[in-house]
């Protein structure tokens, strides 16, 4: 889904220079999601299966609002429900959208081996470049959010791109077009930011949440999908939206410190062997023949 | 496998049929899963899987390999484990070992069949091999993984290269020792025979050990 108006700030498998880096003026996108005001009506997860034309698949009734357990490869958009006692006893209904977070620093590009799999936008927007992708799964690994889904016919994967095409048009996308109680809304990251904060504000001081507050987490350098939640100290009730996601350990320590001990490994090994076959060659001596020499069969 | 392959006047068999076979299945399945590999090791080096018919073809084809590589180890270990056993000569051939590198192989301690260099690279090849196919076969299938297993996919990324960044190491050596090192040694795993000479300078425990063999009484 290659958007030739966009162009690309980081690249998957990539060597060398990336093209779009630092060559275009352009906001950083964002969508606000305030899970106060959502009801769970699931218009966004219709919007998005009509907008991106994915094929129906069976949904998983299992007696709560929750249209199936996870995102699926076909199914980007998927509105986590979950009760939550309180601690004076009142019930809440929690209904959190889900979805990618598109991290300004993605932990699925960052796994990623394949040359131009993963791109992300000057605008912030991370993108799965399906013709690129080799299947091999390692942005599932990557993403802190379990998000990226592998179809298992094509062996490629999918996610949310944000509505990619839409966007470089101008438009918002579709999840934000079909919400109807208005907790959805688009646009540049700082107008989003300061609608935001101010939601949570408003939260804090005239509703019961003390602990009103926005959720773009660092750990991944923020988001281009941001939370408002009544209790921000602990969005792990939002169906398991991670405290303090980074990039796992693993990969950072595979791509980084690892990557470049075992280059300097392979190379110095290289020209290890080739130094001390000048400096002391075969262990043959001259004149002698352990070998093929003197073979007459 | 005939019993007894015919070898040239002032040879002896060193690596029976089946001993090379196995060798040279896991040689290519190694060979493939190296090139394959290094493409997914880094950007850099992408191109080689291009070269082999694209990088889902590698993706797909490379699990395959190491499946036959793993089946070639796996017969190594049956026909050589006991051979490859650390013994006390051992020792004394590590503390050698700078004579060995230097060219200097009079001054070693004698080495049966296998030297203890070699019993290193045995070992490390075979519990490479154990640890790249326990953590290739979670990146076989990241996908069917559960989000509260994924502890498994995180030790598999970085255990899975550095595993295989090891067997790289011993595989340069092996190489070296075979290809530049030791004129015969190549010869000896695609005829299976050694001149008397190589066997007498580089396994006089080994020779004296099949001499004794041959010359022992018949019944």
């Amino acid at each position: 889904m290659s958007q030739e108006t966009l162009r690309i700030q980081k690249i998957s498998g990539h060597a060398g220079s990336v093209p779009g880096e630092g060559t275009q003026r352009e906001y950083t996108v964002c969508k606000l999601i305030d899970t106060t005001t959502c009801i769970g009506c699931k218009a966004c997860e219709v919007a998005c299966m009509e907008w991106n034309d994915l094929p129906f698949g069976e949904t998983i009734f299992d007696n709560t609002y929750q249209t199936m357990p996870e995102t699926r490869w076909n199914y980007w958009n998927l509105i986590l429900f979950n009760e939550h006692e309180r601690e004076d006893g009142s019930l809440m209904w929690l209904m959190r959208k889900n979805q990618c977070m598109h991290c300004a620093e993605p932990g699925c590009l960052a796994a990623c081996p394949a040359d131009g799999a993963i791109v992300q936008y000057t605008n912030g927007i991370v993108d799965f470049q399906q013709a690129n992708c080799i299947g091999c799964g390692y942005c599932i690994t990557g993403c802190p959010f379990d998000i990226p889904k592998m179809n298992p016919q094509t062996h490629r994967v999918f996610k949310c791109t944000l509505c990619t095409d839409r966007v470089s048009e101008g438009l918002e996308p579709a999840c934000i077009k079909s919400c109807p109680t208005g907790c959805l809304h688009f646009g540049s990251k700082d107008d989003m930011k300061f609608l935001a904060e101010g939601r949570a504000k408003q939260l804090r001081d005239h509703s019961n949440f003390p602990h009103a507050g926005v959720y773009d987490p660092p750990g991944v350098g923020g988001t281009g999908v941001i939370y408002v939640l009544h209790d921000a100290s602990n969005p792990e009730i939002y169906g398991g939206l991670p405290e303090d996601p980074h990039i796992p350990w693993s990969v950072k320590l595979w791509k980084g410190p690892l990557k470049w001990l075992g280059n300097l490994a392979m190379v110095g090994g290289l020209a290890a062997l080739f130094v001390h076959y000048l400096r002391y060659g075969p262990k043959e001596r001259e004149g002698e023949d352990l070998g093929e020499g003197g073979r007459k069969s | 496998m005939s019993p007894e392959q015919v070898v040239p006047r002032g040879y002896v068999l060193r690596y029976n049929l089946r001993e090379r076979l196995t060798h040279w299945i896991a040689a290519i399945a190694y060979l493939y899963l190296l090139v394959t590999g290094l493409a997914f090791w880094s950007p850099w080096l992408f191109w080689l899987a291009v070269i082999l018919g694209g990088a889902p073809v590698s993706r797909m084809l490379h699990p395959w390999a190491g499946l036959i590589f793993f089946g070639a180890v796996c017969n190594m270990y049956v026909m050589w484990s006991v051979q490859m056993k650390s013994t006390d000569a051992d020792k004394a051939w590590w503390k050698a070992v700078k004579y060995y590198s230097t060219n200097q192989d009079d001054k070693m301690p004698p080495a049966g069949r296998y030297n203890a260099g070699q019993k290193f690279l045995f070992w490390g090849f075979f519990w490479s091999a154990v640890a790249l196919l326990a953590t290739g076969i979670v990146l076989w299938f990241p996908e069917s993984i559960p989000w509260n297993l994924r502890l498994l996919r995180y030790l598999s990324v970085l255990i899975h290269p550095a595993a295989a960044l090891l067997t790289i190491g011993l595989f340069l050596i092996h190489l070296y020792m075979g290809l530049f090192a030791e004129r015969g040694a190549f010869g000896s795993v695609i005829r299976g025979d050694v001149s008397i000479a190589f066997a007498k300078r580089y396994h006089p425990g080994w020779y004296k050990e099949i001499v004794g063999e041959s010359s022992a009484p018949r019944k």
